[in-house]
């Protein structure tokens, strides 16, 4: 409502930040009009990035589809990169085919995420991220941009595992980091859990018969999949469903509402969908319907990581059984 | 703090299996670098260098690389062990290179007579160095051999990327299940604490123990 009301007001569309409580926003907005880059309140996140020149982006290096580092150019391809652009582009008023520039990519494995954006060495976290109540006691999300689901990757000759139960007793890998085990003793599965830093070394693995099953994202297993040279197949097992979200600084809401404002955009404008066939539905998967942002009620500062942490139970979330890597 | 306490059975279990880990390689590797350092100061020139060969590559080699290589690399050339074994395997070896230039640089402070009445008693090369050398080489390094060991305990923790259940692996996915890394890294330290403050007083009370007395 907020938003309309200030777009109505001032003209300009969809500078949340613009459109928060103080008065002085809407001067601040107002002036924007000539300038090519949107202007946001001034202290607010979005400005500072402004300020900085550069959207510094947490991401994964090392996944195929979501986001990947080509050793010879060193360009990063895959979906997150793609919404990084897209959120980049509305940051600094560019098309998204030349934010590439304004944007400084991190590389941010799975066990580091909260860390890197509570000590903020980067803007915002797009990196398979799923949300879930316990991170959000450290960081907020914004989205889900996707809703993945863990689903399980075997052998191509294997023909032992073809429910989830067939997981039971055997050797099941997955990164260190993952919320995979914790989602397999929700289901009630005892599997010996296998941990290495990544998910090629679980593809290794799994292609020198140490282990049985490699079980985590959809997304991710895909990539693998396509890079295995047919030595691995996807099993049709729902493990959970995962919502990947942006993470970013618990507490930053004005930040988490124009990320939000802007998925929504691009869910509308079909840039989303071009973005997920170029790479995801490359490795064979049909384009979905966008997800729905959830905007929860933000619960304040970050839960220090000093702390117990369990004051963190987070209000809200649509966000069904799921949890991540 | 709570976090560990109620974990405490997966601490324990980590803790477990790296104390197993570094007894196992320690025992291993010190026969290791006996081995490697007789060969190093043998009169025989192939032993030499073979000697100096496998210090060369296997000291000069990290710790991580070796792992993923001896783990990941071998089944591709048909040998395939399980992580703890190559865990053990690697460990020691690379501790053993270690210890064989220490146990070598303590056989240089043993002074040259004691070898050559040894020889003129008619003891052979293997006697000389069991009989004579060693023990006193030996005494006089017990510090750096001390160090080695605490060393490895916490080398040990390497083990965790070919996916051993050791300390400090285990403890890594503690804290993306319970997303609270500072609590878990501090009872992390408090658990080799446990380990290596204890070793490092056995160690020094042996020192004393054996130290030769001139």
């Amino acid at each position: 409502m907020k938003k309309a009301l200030c777009a109505v007001l001032i003209g300009v569309s969809l500078i949340a930040a613009g459109c928060g409580s103080d008065d002085d926003d809407a001067t601040t907005t107002a002036t924007t009009v000539a300038d090519k880059a949107p202007k946001f309140a001034a202290g607010s996140t979005m400005a500072k990035i402004q300020e900085n020149g550069k959207l510094v982006v947490g991401t994964k290096f090392n996944q195929l589809g979501s986001g990947l580092k080509d050793p010879t150019t060193g360009d990063l391809e895959g979906f997150d990169i793609e919404i990084a652009k897209l959120v980049a582009a509305e940051l600094f008023g560019v098309s998204p085919s030349k934010a590439e520039d304004k944007i400084e990519f991190k590389e941010t494995p799975t066990p580091v995420r909260e860390f890197s954006i509570q000590k903020g060495d980067v803007d915002i976290v797009i990196a398979t991220y799923t949300i879930n109540d316990t991170r959000k006691a450290f960081v907020d999300f914004a989205g889900p941009y996707v809703v993945d689901g863990q689903t399980v990757m075997v052998a191509a000759d294997n023909t032992t595992i073809k429910t989830l139960e067939d997981l039971n007793g055997k050797k099941v890998c997955t990164a260190r980091g993952s919320t995979t085990p914790k989602n397999l003793t929700d289901k009630k599965i005892t599997a010996n859990i296998t941990l290495f830093d990544t998910y090629p070394e679980c593809a290794t693995a799994l292609r020198q018969g140490r282990v049985e099953a490699v079980v985590t994202d959809r997304g991710i297993l895909l990539g693998l999949v396509e890079q295995g040279a047919r030595a691995f197949k996807l099993v049709d097992i729902d493990v959970s469903e995962e919502p990947l979200g942006i993470g970013l600084k618990k507490g930053d809401d004005a930040f988490r509402d124009f990320l939000n404002d802007r998925l929504e955009e691009i869910f509308e404008s079909g840039e989303w969908a071009t973005a997920f066939a170029g790479t995801i539905g490359a490795l064979g998967v049909e384009t979905p319907v966008p997800p729905t942002v959830n905007r929860y009620a933000g619960t304040g500062a970050a839960t220090s990581v000093a702390t117990t942490g369990t004051t963190a139970a987070t209000t809200t979330s649509t966000v069904a059984t799921a949890t991540s890597r | 703090m709570d976090v560990v306490l109620d974990n405490l059975d997966l601490f324990v279990g980590g803790l477990r299996t790296t104390v197993s880990l570094t007894l196992l390689s320690y025992a291993a590797a010190f026969v290791i670098g006996i081995v490697v350092a007789a060969f190093r100061v043998s009169p025989v020139p192939p032993l030499r260098g073979a000697g100096a060969l496998f210090v060369g590559t296997i000291r000069n080699t990290p710790l991580a690389v070796l792992m993923v290589l001896f783990f990941f690399g071998l089944p591709d050339a048909g040998v395939i062990y399980s992580s703890f074994t190559s865990a053990v395997i690697v460990l020691a070896a690379y501790t053993g290179s270690f210890i064989a230039e220490t146990v070598r640089a303590g056989v240089n402070t043993v002074a040259v007579g004691q070898g050559e009445a040894a020889r003129a008693l008619g003891l052979t090369f293997p006697q000389t160095l069991r009989i004579v050398v060693l023990p006193q080489a030996l005494r006089a390094v017990v510090a750096p051999l001390g160090s080695l060991f605490i060393a490895l305990i916490k080398n040990s923790s390497l083990a965790a990327i070919i996916s051993v259940p050791e300390l400090a692996g285990t403890a890594e996915q503690l804290i993306s299940d319970t997303a609270q890394p500072l609590p878990i890294f501090i009872g992390v330290a408090v658990a080799y604490l446990v380990l290596t403050l204890p070793a490092g007083a056995l160690v020094n009370a042996l020192e004393r123990r054996v130290a030769i007395v001139r």
